[in-house]
């Protein structure tokens, strides 16, 4: 291996550690498919946004205090007295829902464009992985305000684990660290929330890895097979991220200077009350789809099976579809039933933001039903007895021909 | 799983009690009325005279009983009171600061860094002045309701609307079709010509009132002329920064055929 310089100093360094040689080949050289579309670029997004609540959250977590008589009054304070600390707070508590959206944005693409396919079971695996630890960490998070949703949230979710025979109200007492929620349940969640999103980046690093190794998929879902059909990372994708970035951004900070409640309930507004229930409690809205599931079974520990489950089966998603075609442009039937199950999803959503009664509980249960029949009979059936359209010969040959048509 | 059922049934039933009890007979929806207010849009401001004259209210009518806990004297400069006046409104109550050389509590006058007077020294006295009911610290009060400004304004407006013949209302209560339940341990404090402005504003109690919930969305959000003004700028820079990116994009793109 050459160093990627002729400087002196970085061919002395790159001999005892090629981290420039590393650098020069999956951050520049890097081949990548030449026909991604925009849908790509959420992975990087994702990045970014991981970055940025890293750094805005160390530097909360230096004026926020994790105990129950002054958690709420210490994030006020950040909010009024710390210098730009509403631009740091206001900053974290929606790019943990942008976080998601792209996040739910970069899961589609996969299901849509059949990333998860092989040879990407592992990336796919590493991915859900991710989006676990990010849903424990969004739900952690969410509690150190220490107001009324903060409290009764936690409350509820933890809850949810009482559900297990035997040892459910073990796990309940453990996660509290006592009978109730109090101080030594925001003492053990603030660390916690601190430390899982450095999980999420060794995750991340080694999601990358394995993209790296098995390399993108593409729009075509097609391999790549002669130099014609990848084009080097820098400058194409790096050009193409930054211009996604400055899009994103101003998506993104729009919430944060013209609504920067927009994702919030109102009632985290007030001061945690033991002794006061609010009216509705309702879980951030990137739980919402899981949590119609879990209401939509009379059972509780049905429910909670099912609501873990509904993550969980997407773990063997890459052996439910058995069709060989990875991309749904390709794909007639199953295109549409992917969409549905999209549509789906943000029915779910909706159902879960409401009381669970009446014609809302039917629907989410019929929703439930669909989502799962999707995945466990829908996807492998469709996948032995759809046509599929034929596919291109490589990458580069319906690139080339439809230029050539637009010259 | 049984503690999870009856977690659920006692979340279900409190939710019941909170919202339903009081309105028994009425189960009609709260009413909201939506006004324009000088801070809303992109490029919404407070109006300084206004929550001046807000502050005044606060101070004159709703400090009797309501505490102000996050918001500092020395935050009323924002607002354009000078450091005068702040030294001497904090001046005007004695706070409580540690304790003399025999151990008996040592008392000062109160300095701009002291938080806004509570009007009672804890809850139990002030549910102890106010019939059982806790009056609400107001620092966060319209972020704390959905549409907290409009809420605000049709709460303290809604008193003299007529109550249902069939209504039910519990002793020390009253009737305000805009609180949840429709009744309420609050009466009415805000009328016509209640509080006089120095600078001569109107002050029919619509007035009195939209004053009061400009400084209210004020001690919730102070940092909003701030937050809005970078916006803008921010914003501009950012339209150029990615118009700039998508032009070298295409510049870029263009060597290859795709």
């Amino acid at each position: 291996m050459s160093a990627p310089s002729n400087n002196k100093v970085v061919k002395w360094v790159d001999d005892r550690l090629p981290i420039f040689t590393m650098m020069k080949h999956s951050a520049i050289d890097y081949p990548t498919p030449k026909n991604l579309n925009y849908w790509w670029n959420f992975g990087s997004l994702a990045g970014l946004m991981l970055v940025i609540m890293i750094l805005t959250g160390l530097f909360l977590a230096m004026n926020y205090v994790p105990h129950t008589s002054m958690a709420f009054d210490s994030v006020e304070r950040i909010m009024r007295d710390v210098n730009y600390g509403w631009l740091l707070r206001y900053l974290h508590a929606n790019g943990a829902s942008m976080f998601f959206i792209l996040v739910y944005i970069h899961i589609f693409r996969g299901l849509y464009y059949g990333s998860y396919k092989a040879p990407r079971e592992v990336l796919w695996w590493l991915g859900l992985v991710i989006y676990l630890l990010m849903m424990a960490t969004g739900f952690l998070g969410y509690v150190l305000p220490w107001g009324q949703m903060s409290f009764w949230g936690a409350t509820v979710i933890t809850n949810l684990f009482s559900a297990f025979p035997l040892v459910g109200e073990h796990i309940v007492t453990w996660l509290w660290g006592g009978f109730s929620v109090d101080n030594p349940t925001l003492n053990r969640f603030f660390p916690l929330h601190f430390v899982l999103p450095f999980v999420i980046l060794g995750v991340v690093v080694v999601h990358v890895w394995a993209l790296h190794s098995v390399k993108s998929n593409n729009p075509l879902g097609i391999d790549m097979k002669t130099p014609q059909d990848s084009i080097p990372f820098h400058p194409y994708y790096t050009i193409k991220d930054l211009f996604g970035i400055g899009l994103f951004l101003m998506f993104y900070l729009a919430f944060v200077f013209w609504a920067p409640n927009f994702f919030g309930e109102p009632d985290n507004y007030i001061p945690a009350n033991p002794m006061v229930t609010p009216p509705h409690i309702v879980p951030e809205w990137y739980y919402l789809p899981f949590y119609a599931i879990l209401r939509s079974v009379p059972d509780k520990l049905g429910g909670v099976l099912l609501m873990f489950g509904a993550i969980l089966i997407l773990f063997v998603l890459p052996w439910l579809d058995t069709s060989k075609v990875r991309s749904c442009k390709f794909r007639p039937i199953y295109k549409w039933f992917t969409i549905l199950f999209l549509v789906n999803a943000f029915v779910l959503g909706y159902i879960g933001a409401q009381p669970a009664e009446g014609t809302m509980l039917l629907v989410g249960q019929i929703c439930t039903v669909w989502y799962f029949l999707h995945l466990l009979v829908l996807t492998p059936v469709i996948g032995w007895l759809e046509k599929p359209k034929p596919l291109p010969e490589s990458i580069s040959s319906p690139v080339v021909k439809k230029s050539g048509e637009a010259v | 799983m049984r503690s999870m059922r009856k977690l659920f049934t006692a979340i279900a039933a409190a939710a019941t009690l909170a919202v339903a009890t009081p309105a028994l007979a009425n189960s009609g929806a709260t009413k909201l009325e939506h006004k324009e207010w000088s801070w809303q849009g992109m490029f919404g401001q407070y109006d300084k005279a206004q929550l001046r004259r807000g502050f005044q209210v606060y101070k004159e009518i709703c400090a009797t009983c309501h505490s102000m806990n996050l918001v500092r004297y020395r935050n009323l400069m924002d607002i354009g009171l000078s450091e005068d006046d702040v030294k001497a409104l904090a001046a005007a109550n004695e706070v409580q600061d540690g304790f003399d050389d025999t151990g008996a509590p040592k008392m000062r006058a109160g300095l701009p860094a002291d938080k806004l007077h509570a009007p009672f020294p804890n809850e139990k006295a002030a549910r102890a002045a106010n019939g059982g009911a806790l009056p609400p610290d107001l620092s966060l009060m319209n972020k704390a309701r959905k549409s907290g400004p409009d809420y605000v304004y049709t709460l303290l407006t809604s008193y003299e609307d007529p109550m249902p013949e069939d209504f039910h209302l519990m002793d020390g209560m009253n009737y305000n079709p805009a609180f949840p339940g429709h009744q309420i341990a609050m009466p009415q404090m805000i009328f016509d010509e209640g509080v006089t402005f120095a600078d001569g504003a109107p002050n029919k109690k619509e007035n009195i009132t939209a004053d009061v919930v400009a400084f209210l969305n004020w001690t919730a959000e102070p940092e909003l002329d701030t937050r809005k003004g970078m916006g803008l700028k921010v914003m501009i820079f950012l339209a150029v920064m990615t118009a700039l990116f998508y032009a070298l994009k295409r510049q870029i793109w263009s060597r290859i055929d795709h």
